[in-house]
């Protein structure tokens, strides 16, 4: 890990603990019946989001995925917005229509997540073209899981923005498992970041539980692409430390495994980096954890207390 | 007014637009130098470039999505699939993409795209390039869907259809390419959407049909008129927005409507005119509706088949003739 401005990495270290505070509410709010309809909570991966999300600027573009919270509010959306949709209501940044898997802010460059595995490639491939023709300097950051990596779009995606040299980068978050299929049951090489020989890209492997070492791949693959070079595709190893979705019993995998893990946690190694580097202390750390919590009981009053979408307006803006 | 053929209507409509607007760009599998493959957009890399005119891989999912994208971001894509069957290929990206855009994510989104494709038998084809696949874009909200059977109305409809802010399924047949009418020069008038083109006036019965079909109503309301019978025939001319209103009104003056349909009988655009028609003016129907389709089954390649398969004038004069005699 590489040193920075201090109020840089509390910065990071503070949104990766709201994301973990908003995701344990959201799976607290779900089994508790509150909020209805289903999520995929990123726990375990808030190092890759706030990592890429860090070494972005405000006029570059992020397409996201079904779980795709965490990269919302590392981008800085406002969690009382993404509570407010998760329990269907007007306020929500979708006004309801959306709910956990598709929400967008085009004025943070947020194109959206997105309800079908892979599906972002290939917005997140157009988004790219789209800058290359108006001769933008902004890349597009793709996030997307291994299990999108075995999807017609991301061949073809990477195939094209190769061809066409499109300033996008291909982030994958492998967290190792697609829903309940592991890896290498899934995806035929080791790697998924060795796909990109395949398309005449450079893939990057990375430590996806480090924020540093995420966000400095993820700044030089923009330095890269912002200057012509084209797209890369980077790896993030990491884990989901909750199942995939509300109700995942978690029969495909060991509670050892998981143990294993919630060691390498990207919270905690992040925090002990910053306490035993002297950026922070523990009481400090303290305020930040309490902090995080209160943005998320905020975020949980607002939505609660926010409005219902009105039925008769359901028929409305259907079109531009 | 210049007699071109459909695909001069479209091309011209196309370099118009391009000329018009820098933000319209073409996408599709071998738009380029070889000018697809039904020769639309041919000449136009060598006046727009191949930034305007981009030859993509046969990636139909992803030149879609790419294409949804490029339009979020303010550009107007217009894409090309060389047969509509290929469209089975990108149904993520118009269906759960483009359809939805608009409603889910507010007035922050914009789709301005237009997937221009080939419908449609009469070449003998075969199975997987010979389809009529309408009905299912009709049957997803927040998608346009345009079938026009003119050079006119191909040129006018699809000025429209790439100045919306909405996807539009432009909808060619295979069969109308070579076909010849008169077209407003310079190409720059809008048809506008929801609104069906009147092919011939009568009081007798109500046909209405698009895209090919509409040629053999027109012949067809020909051969009823010798016969002593005066067809009220109409081109649809879009499926969404549908101009029932005009459907409904002539059936309120005729009391019989036959409606004609290349794709297969079941679950078609035809059954939604039927049911629409049958709702807002049942009382005016002297006779059952009647709907003239292609059969249950895919179209073969044999000629002898597709031509049993395919509804023409004669068929459409047939069932005319035994709707006009109901008593």
């Amino acid at each position: 890990m590489k040193k920075a401005n201090r109020a840089t990495l509390i910065g990071y270290y503070r949104t990766m603990v709201v994301i973990r505070r908003f995701e344990e509410a959201v799976e607290q709010l779900f089994a508790r019946g509150v909020i209805r309809g289903t999520t995929h909570p990123s726990s375990g991966q808030e190092a890759v989001a706030v990592g890429s999300c860090a070494a972005l600027g405000k006029n570059d573009y992020i397409t996201s995925t079904h779980r795709g919270h965490g990269h919302f509010i590392a981008r800085g959306a406002d969690p009382r917005r993404i509570m407010a949709e998760l329990f269907g209501k007007s306020s929500g940044y979708s006004h309801g229509r959306g709910g956990s898997q598709i929400m967008a802010d085009f004025r943070l460059g947020f194109l959206g997540s997105n309800g079908i595995t892979g599906s972002g490639l290939a917005i997140a491939t157009g988004a790219g073209l789209a800058m290359k023709l108006q001769g933008r300097r902004s890349v597009v950051l793709c996030f997307f899981g291994d299990g999108a990596a075995s999807q017609g779009t991301f061949h073809e995606s990477l195939n094209m923005a190769s061809l066409w040299k499109l300033p996008v980068i291909y982030l994958c978050e492998n967290n190792l498992y697609a829903m309940s299929s592991p890896v290498a049951e899934t995806v035929s090489v080791p790697h998924i970041a060795q796909r990109a020989e395949a398309y005449g890209m450079k893939g990057v492997i990375v430590d996806g539980n480090d924020v540093l070492a995420v966000r400095d791949a993820v700044a030089q693959s923009c330095f890269r692409a912002r200057n012509g070079n084209g797209p890369e595709l980077i790896e993030c190893k990491t884990y989901r430390l909750s199942g995939h979705s509300r109700g995942d019993p978690r029969i495909y995998r060991t509670r050892e495994e998981e143990a294993l893990w919630h060691q390498r946690d990207p919270i905690l190694r992040f925090r002990t980096w910053l306490i035993d580097n002297g950026f922070l202390d523990k009481a400090e750390a303290k305020k930040i954890e309490s902090g995080a919590a209160r943005i998320v009981a905020s975020a949980v009053r607002f939505a609660r207390t926010s409005s219902d979408p009105d039925p008769d307006a359901m028929c409305r803006g259907l079109f531009a | 007014m210049k007699t071109m053929s459909y695909t001069e209507a479209l091309r011209e409509a196309l370099a118009a637009e391009m000329k018009r607007d820098d933000c319209v760009i073409l996408l599709g599998e071998d738009i380029g130098r070889y000018g697809g493959a039904f020769g639309v957009t041919r000449s136009l890399l060598d006046r727009f470039g191949p930034q305007r005119v981009i030859n993509t891989p046969i990636s139909e999912l992803s030149f879609v999505g790419a294409a949804v994208g490029a339009a979020m971001m303010g550009m107007r894509p217009v894409v090309e699939i060389m047969f509509m069957d290929f469209i089975t290929l990108a149904m993520d990206p118009i269906v759960n993409m483009a359809a939805k855009l608009r409603y889910v994510f507010g007035d922050q989104a914009r789709c301005p795209l237009v997937i221009r494709t080939v419908a449609g038998g009469g070449r003998c084809y075969g199975p997987t390039h010979s389809q009529s696949l309408e009905a299912w874009f009709v049957h997803t909200p927040g998608l346009k869907v345009v079938a026009p059977s003119t050079p006119a109305d191909a040129q006018g409809l699809l000025i429209s259809a790439i100045r919306d802010d909405n996807p539009v399924i432009f909808i060619e047949h295979k069969m109308l390419y070579n076909t010849k009418g008169p077209v407003p020069v310079p190409a720059c008038r809008p048809v506008p959407f929801g609104r069906a083109r009147r092919i011939s006036r009568g009081s007798h019965i109500t046909i209405v049909s698009w895209s090919w079909m509409a040629c053999q109503t027109e012949i067809a309301a020909a051969m009823l008129r010798e016969e002593g019978i005066e067809a009220d025939a109409m081109d649809m001319r879009t499926l969404s927005p549908l101009d029932i209103e005009a459907v409904v009104e002539s059936v309120k003056l005729t009391g019989r409507l036959l409606i004609v349909q290349e794709a297969c009988r079941t679950g078609g655009v035809a059954a939604e005119i039927a049911a629409r028609v049958f709702e807002a003016a049942h009382d005016y129907l002297n006779a059952p509706i009647r709907r003239v389709a292609g059969p249950d089954v895919p179209l073969s390649a044999s000629p002898v088949l597709e031509n049993a398969a395919m509804p023409d004038a004669e068929r459409i004069v047939a069932a005319a003739m035994e709707l006009v005699n109901f008593r």
